[in-house]
């Protein structure tokens, strides 16, 4: 039984909260990833997790117990850092070894259970060798082989792959992956990319400020964003935004901008009423507009001029300008749109979010 | 490295690197010649039809017989080797620990304490004799190696204090926050992969040390005045100068052997040495 919870919990940093009120539950065996932009409290809360920063207030309990005053090596974790922090002065053997021989665990074992994590990762071979004649690559599995010897309750991982170049670090998410389902192990994994933790986590906990913004699985986060801030971080390109006015039309509500005008689908209807003259933030993917066809109804359609057309081969990216407001749109590669085109496109109904432009909260 | 024509790398870059190199090792190329001159030649007036000051045609070694015999030049060096060895490892290891403490621990005052440290270093050693020579004859222990074993501490342990803890501080913490996750006490950690790591800065705190113990000029004068309990420095100077009379081949002789313990240090350890001063540490 090893979930991790953490309850109420506080980090000030001289009178400026660094975390804020933290209350999360990582059950047994989950992968849970903590992403947001920098300085938003993961990477503290993921060391007070560990025991290597003081907790202000509330309580971490790792299975059953609460480890608020225990040292990090009684807390029967194994953390991977963003540098990999391996011992310059040691072999791979050595650096691998070295959390069992420091907990007494006998030769033989040690052999046995280095050679196990070595097959693993694939770097039988360098064991032998110094940290300073390896790869990043090699180094990060000699990084993640020294976490996994152990036979740790809670595996924490900061942003173990950003050290790494853009190809290996795709590689190296499915073998972190494939690792995780292998071992089935509790694992919380901090990083500020959030295709990583779209990919990674069971669950996927996004904060900003110290604070969680929403917790849930990556597609509920992704469909249903609990405030602009989560629907802008998740995506890429990200989510569009435009300031709306809602009013009472002829057939329901309407969101009116400069640019363009659209029927509020009926299923956000009652939710949007209370808005009626006044302004809200309307959001929508890239992916969720499309050329219209000249059929599509009116009501959910918005011309834009093409600014800047990015081919990415799968699909191309156009910048629009509507209306005086700039907006994404992911179409398809066998589109031919030239700067300075003028399309229409329609948008899917039910992919639109609306936030109240105050709390910044979905609608 | 300089690029272009041959004649560049000449005129911008061997040609004063040499001259440089020739301003340095004059002094000691003129120790080397002084301790072989014979004494005729030494004291040969410069307006001599066949004097030759860079150089001599009879070499000789009786200076250095000299030095060895008629002198206590042999318990001069034992003397100041005693003194050194032992007041660099009471230094690095009160500056291993302080140095550490000062880079790492959070503790109250912890910043100007570190401050307070490095002023002591800045206190001329021609001032701190004065009361330090009170508290010597207080402790009896004036004309004895323990005035200086004890009292070289007082400017070598800052020294060292500062050097390290630079070095610790350029050691990436993540390392130290590993071993303690994968079970290592604080004590540890430090034992096992900190100083393991700061080996170069250790050495070259250590090999600082030495050699400033073993120049040491002001405190032996005053501390010491037995000419049994001298050290190189001072005895080579005080006995050898007899009022005006300068024994110039074995003062030179002195010098030269004096030096040599240093040197060799120096190059026995002049990798890890620079390694120490420019701080690459790589994780």
């Amino acid at each position: 039984m090893a979930r991790v919870l953490l309850r109420n919990l506080n980090r000030m940093y001289d009178e400026v909260p660094a975390v804020k009120d933290v209350n999360l539950e990582i059950r047994d065996k989950e992968f849970v990833v903590l992403v947001g932009p920098s300085g938003c409290g993961k990477t503290t809360t993921l060391r007070m997790v560990a025991g290597l920063e003081s907790i202000t207030s509330g309580e971490v309990l790792i299975g059953d117990t609460v480890v608020n005053d225990l040292p990090p090596m009684d807390r029967d974790i194994a953390m991977v850092f963003q540098n990999y922090a391996l011992y310059p002065h040691m072999s791979v053997y050595d650096n691998m070894a070295f959390g069992l021989k420091m907990r007494g665990v006998d030769r033989a074992e040690i052999g046995k259970r280095v050679q196990e994590a070595a097959d693993i990762l694939g770097i039988g071979e360098y064991l032998k060798r110094k940290p300073r004649q390896l790869s990043g690559g090699q180094r990060q599995r000699v990084a993640l082989g020294r976490a996994i010897v152990r036979h740790p309750q809670v595996f924490l991982f900061d942003e173990p792959l950003s050290n790494l170049d853009a190809k290996l670090r795709v590689q190296m998410r499915v073998e972190l992956k494939k690792l995780h389902s292998r071992l089935n192990t509790t694992a919380v994994y901090v990083t500020h990319d959030q295709v990583e933790a779209m990919t990674l986590g069971d669950r996927v906990v996004v904060m900003r400020g110290g604070e969680v913004q929403q917790v849930g699985e990556p597609l509920e986060l992704y469909n249903a964003p609990a405030n602009r801030f989560v629907a802008g971080f998740l995506g890429s390109p990200a989510m569009n935004f435009a300031a709306v006015r809602v009013s009472n039309g002829a057939s329901g509500l309407r969101a009116d901008s400069p640019g363009f005008s659209i029927d509020v689908p009926s299923e956000i209807d009652p939710r949007l009423r209370p808005y009626a003259g006044r302004e809200v933030t309307m959001g929508i993917r890239p992916e969720d507009l499309h050329i219209a066809n000249g059929g599509d109804p009116p009501g959910l359609c918005l011309d834009g001029i093409v600014e800047v057309v990015e081919r990415l081969g799968a699909e191309i990216l156009l910048d629009l300008q509507v209306g005086g407001q700039t907006m994404v749109v992911s179409v398809e590669p066998t589109v031919r749109a030239q700067r300075g085109d003028k399309l229409r496109f329609v948008l899917r109904p039910n992919r639109l979010h609306f936030f109240d432009p105050a709390s910044e909260a979905a609608i | 490295m300089i690029e272009g024509a041959k004649w560049r790398r000449w005129v911008y870059f061997y040609i004063p690197l040499g001259a440089f190199i020739v301003w340095l090792l004059f002094p000691f190329y003129w120790m080397l010649v002084t301790s072989v001159r014979p004494d005729r030649e030494l004291y040969r007036p410069w307006m001599a039809p066949n004097y030759a000051p860079f150089w001599t045609a009879h070499p000789t070694l009786v200076h250095v017989v000299d030095l060895l015999t008629e002198t206590l030049f042999a318990r001069w060096m034992l003397n100041t080797l005693f003194i050194a060895i032992v007041s660099t490892i009471i230094s690095l290891f009160c500056g291993l620990l302080a140095g550490y403490a000062l880079a790492r621990l959070k503790f109250p005052f912890g910043g100007s304490l570190g401050t307070g440290i490095f002023i002591t270093y800045l206190v001329p050693q021609t001032l701190l004799f004065i009361p330090l020579a009170d508290i010597i004859r207080n402790f009896q222990l004036g004309d004895t190696p323990w005035a200086l074993v004890l009292t070289y501490p007082t400017f070598l342990i800052p020294f060292c204090t500062w050097l390290l803890m630079g070095y610790f501080k350029a050691i990436p913490r993540e390392l130290e926050e590993c071993a303690r996750i994968d079970g290592a006490t604080r004590w540890k950690a430090m034992l096992y992969i900190i100083f393991p790591i700061a080996v170069p800065g250790i050495l070259s705190a250590g090999i600082f040390a030495f050699t400033l113990s073993w120049n040491e000029f002001i405190y032996a004068l005053v501390f010491l005045s037995s000419a049994e309990q001298k050290t190189v420095a001072v005895g080579v100077t005080s006995e050898l100068v007899r009022g005006d009379v300068f024994y110039w081949g074995q003062l030179m002789a002195g010098a030269l052997l004096g030096s040599i313990p240093v040197a060799f240090i120096y190059s026995f350890f002049v990798e890890y040495y620079v390694a120490g001063l420019t701080g690459s540490v790589k994780g």
